[in-house]
């Protein structure tokens, strides 16, 4: 007998959420989540990812729309009765209890006899590599170790979804990269389905299947890593995830699905990603910048940081500031200098102009 | 997979309260018993005898028939029985079931009474009843809870609270017990004060006995005396005021100043607890009545005639000062710690002085926290019973005068009322005064953020006096206390002062005498009643009080903020105006429990439930939110979160609870003076009774032994409660290696 996976899909059918009389926590939103996928709710804080996580779990009821988990409509189930278990920020080991008590206390209420959930909270263990410390208490362990304890209680009930809600925000840095990565090692080896709530979209990228950036209560964009990062849908997205420069430019024509554009005396070519001819932005990556090209858009340098690993310089543009990075360390451009910026052939992207200043 | 308790067909707690209905109806004595605790009914003529028998019984042999209408609320719910939670027919049923057998059961309850129909209009518009019916017992007790609990299920079922039975169902019990044990004789109480002599109602009864003259006459300003509502509203502010500013001493010595011994004045905090109330007036009688040492020394010094300056107000304040100041320092700790040390070392890095500091920025931010306590004082001194009964001779206060107009020869219930009212007024506008006026103006919630400043000292023009004035007043206070010890081993004081332990041997003399113990001490009696009483009501208090501040902490539901003011109401209700609306409420059907051990447990359970409830919140507000929650999530269902989460961390919150309700219990005087009997007195209405026939010492030595006894207890739990303490911090120091 080992753990095994019940992952299902889950899915949100016009959903909201309204505090109080007014406040509206999250705003007709849809959502398919697929099973066995992880999927990361991302967005600043206050937009609602949270409260869709809690939605999912039972911990808050949705003011309007539908829940499905599986085939079967959750709505108006509390969480005692979704096959949903949860690891919270701040873990929740419960004090007073062992390691052991800790990850068995779910199995006692699924119906497991003794010796069957005393074989599965040790599998759990298992799993996170915590074998041996079952007679602990919480407070005797480490936070990584707590976090993994966590994990484990949330894993040996094989709930059909999982939820993180910021599980790393406690751990130190060093610990973050490690951790991250044995969650998404164990989601994929046992198939999970897996919602991942976060608010930094490095840890985003790197977890996880699909990513749905939220904003103001709603769905800004869903998509894989690299989509939300190549292919923005507009300025916030961009924004959010990784830095992008946001450069004002015009499309002055578009033939075969590709547009020319101008930025002051500068003319470019890429994917016309739908747009018409007319005014647009341009989102540029800071490593997305050639500094120096022959063909390009003047600049001044504003300000030379040394790092490190780069240097990173603030470029003064005729439309405004820009942010750029260069791997030369070796020979720094001077503050003052006079400079010409290109742009990659790959990386850049247009996007509509703001309809909401 | 997880079994949806949404789809089970089978439902135990109904089947429970189904089961407990019927047993209920048709198995237990419907009507009330002697003694509650004594089980003689089953051999004496149960199930046939009318007074023993099951409602059941009584409506197969054609009497009171209108308890048949019940039967059908307790067969309806077994339709449902096979049926799902979420069918809408289950949630409708038991709620109508519930609801009809509940109503039906308070309709009938009032209606009908030991006189036939308790309304003058039942009796014209059916006739002549020709039977009557006494207060509930068991049996009627449990089919009231099952309908009640019925109810709560439909409601649940309905989707209330996302159909949490548990939640719902504590909701609805603690409304119902709050209501029927506070809300209830309250109003009965007001409706008293209308009651004319012929029994009717007439509103000139009331105004006649509100503006009577020894309740609002100004005649002390000419010389005579003033009225009772006056008097207890100057005493209370002067006993607020001065309180407040010696506790506001005593704090500023604990936290501000290099004082050595500031443990030892901390301890201070704990003598209200375990001093019953009116052995402080005791004391100063034997120090300042007319045979009190000091004066005596003073008649023999300086040849000064005594006098009977001490009984009255002087004598009041004094006692009431010295037994509330604590209180009032306790607050205060919390209040001058509470204010930001950061605060003051900004005003400190911006060159203010250290006197400017305390004018300017320490003083301001307490302002709130002394005007708090200066409402507790006034509260406390409104409600002081003993106190006044000792002390007071002439000067007349609210709360005696409660007393007497209903065991003096007067025997005036509806003055009873009205000066309960007024007492009430007084309390209640100041409990609002401080819930609602300050509750939002506080300066000193305690962040999350770690504060690592540290208080700054006192300036040295400020700290002098105020050490001086601390500790006059403490030494004060070990006077009084030493007095009481030494009082009680004094043969007859002021006329003979050898030294004795007789008023021990006569209140707790035991003898063996056939292999047993006779407890043959005049004392043994009230004290066994009242270990017994507050034995009974602490566990029952902790666990009203608990159930509660979860659901205060831990719910959110419609009507919160109302059910919250409910549950604390009965802390500004002072005990005399409890003990008046008891005996008027519960004298009579359906609740008949006057004169028994009952009414007792009841009033101390709601005398001394908020203090429960605040202890409760203030330790679930520790806890994190996402144990529940995680507890949830991993399928336990909020009782069982409750039970297996919330009750285990809260352990030294529930052994506090346990043990002061405990402790309140056995000084309480004010409710217990009107409500004991002869067969359930308890201590300090037996004291109270020795000291009205000048029997001091006998009194003293008893209260002497109260004393002893709670703080045994007390000091019992400190130990248990700092243990739990100190092993957690252990732990939790090992995790940070």
């Amino acid at each position: 007998m080992s753990l095994n996976s019940k992952a299902a899909p889950v899915s949100f059918r016009n959903v909201t959420k309204i505090y109080g009389k007014d406040v509206v926590a999250v705003d007709d939103i849809n959502l398919e989540i697929e099973a066995g996928k992880l999927v990361t709710l991302l967005g600043p804080s206050g937009c609602g990812k949270t409260t869709t996580l809690r939605m999912i779990a039972g911990l808050e009821m949705a003011s309007r729309g539908s829940i499905h988990i599986g085939d079967r409509d959750v709505t108006l189930l509390p969480a005692t009765d979704r096959d949903v278990s949860m690891v919270f920020q701040s873990y929740a080991l419960f004090p007073h209890m062992t390691v052991m008590e800790n990850v068995s206390y779910g199995l006692g209420f699924s119906g497991f006899d003794k010796a069957e959930t005393k074989d599965r909270a040790a599998q759990g263990l298992d799993l996170v590599g915590l074998r041996g410390f079952g007679d602990r208490l919480p407070s005797e362990l480490s936070g990584g170790q707590q976090q993994r304890v966590a994990v484990a209680r949330a894993l040996v009930l094989e709930p059909q979804v999982l939820l993180f809600d910021e599980p790393l925000s406690n751990l130190d840095a060093k610990l973050r990269r490690q951790v991250r990565e044995e969650i998404r090692e164990i989601q994929q080896n046992l198939g999970l389905t897996v919602v991942y709530v976060t608010h930094d979209q490095e840890e985003a990228l790197a977890v996880s299947d699909d990513i749905v950036v939220m904003r103001n209560a709603g769905i800004a964009q869903i998509g894989t890593p690299r989509e939300l990062y190549d292919a923005p849908a507009d300025r916030f997205v961009a924004d959010f995830i990784g830095e992008a420069n946001i450069i004002p430019c015009e499309i002055i024509a578009i033939r075969d699905d590709m547009a020319s554009i101008r930025v002051g005396a500068f003319e470019h070519a890429l994917p016309a990603r739908g747009l018409q001819a007319g005014p647009a932005l341009l989102a540029v990556r800071p490593t997305r910048l050639k500094i120096g090209a022959s063909d390009g858009m003047d600049m001044t340098i504003a300000k030379a940081t040394y790092v490190g690993s780069r240097m990173e310089y603030t470029l003064e543009a005729a439309f405004g500031q820009i942010f750029a990075i260069s791997e030369n360390v070796d020979a720094p451009l001077e503050v003052g200098s006079e400079i010409t910026v290109g742009l990659d052939e790959i990386g850049p992207v247009l996007l509509p102009v703001d309809v909401t200043g | 997979m997880r079994e949806l308790t949404s789809e089970k067909t089978t439902h135990p707690v109904l089947l429970f309260w189904i089961i407990a209905g019927w047993v209920g109806f048709f198995l237990l004595p419907w009507y009330g018993v002697e003694a509650f605790f004594s089980f003689e009914w089953m051999v004496d003529g149960y199930p046939f005898d009318p007074d023993y028998a099951p409602a059941g019984f009584l409506v197969a042999q054609g009497e009171k028939l209108w308890l048949a209408p019940m039967v059908l609320a307790l067969i309806a719910p077994l339709a449902v029985l096979r049926k799902r939670k979420i069918d809408p027919i289950y949630a409708k049923m038991l709620i109508l079931a519930g609801a009809f057998g509940f109503g039906w059961m308070i309709l009938q309850g009032f209606a009908i009474g030991i006189r036939g129909w308790n309304f003058e209009w039942a009796t014209a518009l059916f006739g002549d009843l020709g039977d009557r019916q006494y207060g509930m017992g068991y049996g009627a007790l449990i089919c009231a809870s099952a309908f009640l609990f019925l109810l709560t299920q439909g409601i649940a079922a309905r989707g209330a609270i996302n159909g949490d039975v548990f939640v719902v169902s504590a909701i609805g019990g603690v409304i119902v017990i709050v209501t029927a044990f506070v809300f209830f004789p309250i109003a009965k109480m007001l409706t008293a004060a209308f009651i004319t002599d012929e029994g009717g109602y007439s509103v000139g009864v009331f105004l006649s006995k509100f503006f009577d003259d020894r309740l609002w006459g100004l005649g002390c300003l000419s010389g005579g005396r003033c009225g009772a509502a006056w008097n207890s509203l100057f005493l209370a502010v002067l006993v607020g005021f001065i309180t407040t500013v010696l506790g506001l001493i005593f704090a500023l010595v604990v936290t501000r100043s290099g004082f050595r011994y500031k443990r030892a004045l901390r301890a201070l905090t704990v003598l209200p607890i375990i001093t019953p109330p009116f052995v402080i007036g005791l004391a100063l009688i034997l120090l300042f009545g007319l045979s009190g040492s000091v004066t005596v020394f003073f008649a023999d010094v300086f040849g000064v005639q005594p006098t009977r300056w001490l009984y009255g107000l002087p004598g009041v304040l004094i006692a009431q000062t010295l037994a509330f100041t604590p209180i009032a320092f306790l607050v205060l700790i919390g209040v001058v710690e509470g204010v930001s040390p950061s605060m003051e070392e900004a005003a400190q890095t911006l060159r203010a002085s250290k006197w400017q500091v305390f004018k300017t920025v320490s003083l301001p931010l307490m302002r709130p926290g002394l005007a708090n306590a200066f409402l507790l004082g006034f509260i406390e001194s409104m409600a002081d019973f003993g106190n006044p009964l000792v002390l007071g001779g002439n000067f007349d206060v609210l709360s005696t005068e409660i007393f007497f107009a209903i065991v003096g020869a007067q025997y005036d219930q509806g003055k009873a009322a009205v000066l309960a009212m007024v007492l009430l007024c007084f309390t209640l506008g100041a409990f609002y005064a401080q819930r609602f006026w300050l509750g939002k103006k506080s300066y000193t919630t305690v962040s999350g953020k770690g504060d690592s400043g540290v208080h700054p000292h006192m300036p040295r023009a400020l700290s002098v006096p105020v050490l001086v004035i601390a500790m006059i007043w403490a030494g004060f206070t070990a006077v009084v206390y030493v007095m009481i010890f030494y009082g009680s081993v004094v043969e007859l004081w002021g006329v003979n002062n050898t030294l004795t332990f007789k008023h021990y041997v006569t209140a707790f003399s035991f003898r063996f005498e056939d292999g047993g113990i006779r407890w043959s001490g005049a004392a043994w009696d009230s004290f066994w009643t009242t270990l017994k009483i507050a034995g009974i009501a602490a566990p029952l208090t902790a666990i009203v009080g608990l159930i509660t501040a979860y659901l205060l902490t831990r719910q959110s539901f419609a009507g919160k903020n109302a059910f919250e003011f409910g549950t604390m109401l009965s802390f500004a209700i002072p005990g005399t105006v409890i003990g008046v609306s008891y005996i008027l409420a519960f004298n009579v059907p359906p609740i008949e429990i006057t004169g028994t051990g009952i009414i007792l447990v009841v009033s101390f359970i709601f005398r001394n439930m908020p203090v429960g409830v605040r202890a409760g919140i203030a330790s679930m507000s520790q806890l994190d939110k996402s144990l529940d929650e995680s507890s949830l999530t991993l399928g336990a269902n909020s009782w069982q979160t409750f039970r297996r989460i919330i009750l285990p961390l809260l352990r030294p919150a529930i052994l506090a609870a346990l043990v002061y309700s405990f402790v309140r219990a056995m000084t309480a005087i004010s409710a217990v003076i009107f409500l004991v009997s002869a067969e359930y007195d308890m201590a300090t209405s037996y004291i109270i009774g020795r000291v009205e026939n000048n029997d001091y010492g006998l009194a003293i030595a008893y209260s002497t032994t109260l004393i002893f006894v709670m703080l045994s207890v007390v000091a019992l739990m400190q130990v248990i409660v700092g243990r739990t303490e100190i092993g957690r911090r252990m732990t939790q120091s090992r995790s940070n290696v």
